[in-house]
């Protein structure tokens, strides 16, 4: 049976059980999804739950079921998955630990929000997307331009602030774009990328619909990330409703990895069970171990199918967590050392690194043959963005209005973007 | 609270831009369409029935039509071509037009849908296009907008109507930062080809909230293009032509202006979304207005031309960018500028065109810019109070005539 078929949405006899006192899903800790039927009946009154259940089980004191997880409850994947999601994340971990160098050696300034730890939740989404398909992404978003297939050159030089960059240097760290990748962005303040993630599903259902656009793949989907903190948001609420009520193909997944900078998770939400929220709009909701790619992929390829076969939205709550501060100038003082020692445990990287060797799919040197590869990726990237061209004064000015006749009417009654010196930057505007 | 605001709307359209006091309580609508024949239409070349010279009637004022033909300049009597419609149906004309040559614009708003919108604007295009074009929204604005962001990014040509403009201010963060930035953050690689267009402006005892002057709010985003109609010409030609622009459009309407009639060319038209528009030529002054302020000013003006006055009255039209060209000719021949405005008088539009026409046309003044904007103030609802809020002609008559002292 499906993993997913676990936390579809209930019948309303089931519902009604629900109101009744019955608890029919697993708590986050135990993680249904990747465990299939296995279900815990807990008392539904609030005050009845363990609210340190919730979440981090190394709060809660309990043994996460996750971390143990045995290959048989695993998505079947070929060799060739296997590698590449292995070199996904591996790309992903390496970027961000040298944009990290590269930061402290000054090459890169502002806010730089880094991955590390969450990559399973990028690969195990985004290498199941096609091209059509679209990524929105929040402050944090290297790695899912990486794994969507923006060159590292591009994403470092961007962080360089160069003229080669994937947004020509006038987007940075939280502003990643790559329309021939349809990266929809880098959005830089919390829930505003959801909409426009739905925006996007909308297109996707009207180009079926009303300009009969005919793809026999289906149709296009959007996937949105964002994480714990944005759940509070309005923004989320609202587009989980307008989704499912037009039954869009968009996938929310949410990367929870239990802390919105300073405020933790299960301080600032009342139920921190985000999945259930899904069910509460009609559309499923899906917790999964997002320390784990198999277990993200298995979830991830369901509800992109879903989204595809237009049977509407599914939200998704990966339990995951940063490796690193919320930014890089975060100095990081709250979070416990056990609770972080307990993540780093569950390294999404190991854990992949493990099956693989464990199920033969290639040996130990074929996957150091890839970290070698990656790294030289990433060192030639550095050197790239390094030895690229500041943006030319020239450009300050363009893009600013993509019909240039925004710009208005000069005294000569030219459109001022006709003026000889305005792509030298001169121009008053 | 729309159908509330309707009934505002048509009680006091058109007739108050003639006498404010007139219509103020009590009138049925039946009793204002009873009205219509007799009501004052200011046509968009600024050629009214009978109140200005021959020389204001001069058939060569019309510099903004791109597509237009000469019908344009003709009187408006019935027998002349043409067809006689309201501003919302103007609106809504040239909104049909854009849906019929392009299946990628699509509507989506509050009660745009099934109920045509507060103001009637969609009236009926629910029915022929569709309900996944003309989208009926959740009371959800930042979500609603962020969405059409997202559908223009990804290549349709969204129209979101703020069912208030005020209700926009939910929708900031979308407007200011997704809208207005990420063409350029993007590094020109995404579009954002969406109209943003609803009623705004002091209407008839609305209360603050809903009489909302947020033309100051928008003008600094960056990337945003703004631009307010006055006439159901304008209103048309400016619809179709933020339609097919490729950069965001704040399409400001009027909530006291939706009842205006005017005959308008059976012809396809599309107006020049930067161009001010020229509307009484005169040599004494130059009087730049938009928006409903055009109708105080025209008023006004009945009043100067008796005194012996010849001002040029110019609607700027295009909030963002400023028409320079047309108003700084306009400076050069007159010397003088009154600013008339709605918007607020602290960081308002009139503010930025002031500085603007300092910055260049400094020498040609012989007397101080004047700006008459409504007043600092949230707009209150007693009629009295919400009356002095804005400016009335007689304000603009003595400003006139302290300026050609």
């Amino acid at each position: 049976m499906s993993a997913y078929a676990a936390v579809r949405i209930p019948s309303p006899a089931l519902l009604g059980a629900r109101s009744a006192g019955e608890k029919p899903y697993a708590p986050f800790v135990s993680c249904p999804a990747a465990h299939g039927l296995h279900r815990t009946h807990l008392r539904s009154t609030r005050l009845g739950r363990p609210l340190l259940a919730v979440s981090s089980d190394v709060l809660s004191g309990q043994k996460s079921l996750g971390s143990n997880s045995s290959p048989s409850h695993h998505a079947v994947v070929s060799r060739e998955e296997a590698l590449v999601l292995y070199e996904d994340m591996v790309l992903g971990r390496v970027f961000e630990d040298m944009c990290a160098q590269m930061y402290y050696r000054g090459k890169m300034f502002g806010f730089v929000h880094l991955y590390n730890g969450q990559e399973a939740v990028s690969t195990g989404f985004i290498k199941l997307l096609e091209t059509r398909d679209s990524v929105v992404s929040t402050y944090r978003d290297h790695v899912h331009a990486l794994s969507k297939g923006v060159p590292a050159r591009a994403v470092m030089a961007e962080l360089f602030g160069k003229a080669t960059g994937c947004c020509r240097g006038q987007g940075g760290s939280m502003h990643m774009f790559s329309a021939p990748h349809n990266l929809l962005g880098g959005f830089a303040f919390i829930g505003e990328g959801i909409p426009v993630a739905t925006g996007a599903a909308f297109s996707s259902k009207y180009r079926h619909e009303v300009l009969k656009e005919s793809n026999p793949n289906g149709l296009d989907v959007t996937v949105a990330f964002f994480g714990d903190g944005t759940c509070n948001n309005g923004q989320f609420f609202e587009c989980l409703n307008m989704a499912q009520l037009w039954k869009l193909p968009i996938v929310f997944v949410v990367e929870n990895n239990l802390w919105a900078i300073g405020m933790s998770h299960l301080r600032a939400t009342s139920d921190p069970e985000i999945w259930k929220k899904g069910p509460a709009f009609g559309m499923p909701g899906v917790p999964v171990d997002g320390m784990d790619v198999l277990k993200v992929r298995e979830v991830a390829m369901e509800a992109i199918g879903r989204a595809r076969s237009g049977e509407g939205p599914t939200l998704v709550e990966c339990e995951t967590y940063r490796f690193r501060g919320h930014s890089l100038a975060d100095p990081d003082e709250l979070r416990k050392p056990d609770e972080k020692a307990h993540y780093a445990a569950r390294d999404p990287i190991i854990t992949l690194k493990k099956y693989i060797l464990e199920n033969g799919l290639a040996s130990e040197t074929e996957l150091k043959a890839i970290e070698k590869k990656i790294d030289e990726l990433i060192e030639d990237a550095v050197e790239f963005a390094d030895s690229s061209p500041p943006p030319p004064r020239s450009q300050l000015l363009e893009n600013v209005f993509a019909d240039p006749k925004g710009f208005g009417i000069g005294p000569d009654g030219k459109y001022r973007c006709e003026d000889p010196k305005f792509t030298e930057g001169t121009a008053q505007v | 609270m729309a159908a509330a605001l309707q009934t505002a709307a048509l009680l006091s359209a058109s007739s108050n831009l003639i006498d404010p006091q007139r219509f103020r309580v009590g009138l049925s609508a039946r009793s204002l369409i009873g009205r219509r024949g007799s009501i004052f239409v200011v046509r968009s070349d600024g050629r009214t029935s009978g109140f200005f010279n021959a020389k204001s009637r001069s058939g060569n004022l019309i510099t903004n039509a791109v597509a237009t033909k000469a019908d344009a300049s003709t009187s408006s009597t019935a027998s002349k071509p043409g067809h006689e419609l309201l501003l919302f149906e103007a609106l809504r004309e040239g909104l049909e037009e854009e849906m019929d040559r392009d299946p990628h614009v699509c509507v989506m708003g509050e009660d745009v849908g099934h109920y045509g919108g507060s103001y009637k604007v969609t009236k009926g295009l629910a029915t022929k296009y569709g309900d996944l074009r003309v989208l009926d929204t959740p009371i959800a604005e930042n979500s609603f907008t962020g969405m059409g962001i997202g559908a223009a990014m990804t290549g349709l040509r969204p129209v979101v109507e703020g069912m208030n403009m005020g209700f926009l201010l939910l929708a900031f963060n979308q407007i200011s930062n997704n809208c207005g930035m990420l063409h350029y953050t993007s590094g020109g690689q995404f579009k954002i080809p969406i109209v943003i267009r609803g009623p705004g402006g002091v209407g008839r005892q609305l209360g603050a909230e809903h009489s909302q002057r947020l033309e100051s709010y928008f003008q600094s985003i960056p990337g945003l293009q703004m631009v307010a109609c006055s006439t159901a010409y304008n209103a048309k030609g400016l619809m179709k032509a933020a339609i097919r622009s490729e950069n965001p459009v704040v399409l400001f309407e009027h909530v006291l202006l939706y009842n205006l009639k005017e005959r308008i060319p059976d012809e396809e038209y599309v107006l020049c979304l930067e161009e001010a528009e020229m509307v009484r030529p005169g040599e004494h002054i130059t009087i730049l207005t938009y928006s409903r302020m055009r109708y105080h000013v025209m008023q006004a003006v009945k009043t100067l031309v008796n005194k012996g006055y010849d001002p040029e009255v110019i609607d700027i039209r295009s909030l963002k960018p400023f028409d320079l060209y047309t108003i700084g000719n306009s400076v050069k021949k007159t010397h003088r500028v009154l600013i008339v405005e709605e918007c607020m008088r602290t960081g308002g539009i009139g503010s930025s065109l002031r500085a603007a026409i300092i910055d260049n046309f400094w020498d040609y003044l012989d007397a101080p810019i004047m700006c008459l904007s409504s007043q600092d103030v949230p707009t209150p609802y007693a009629g009295t109070l919400e009356e002095w809020t804005v400016v009335q002609p007689a304000q603009i008559v003595a400003a006139v005539e302290q300026l050609c002292q």
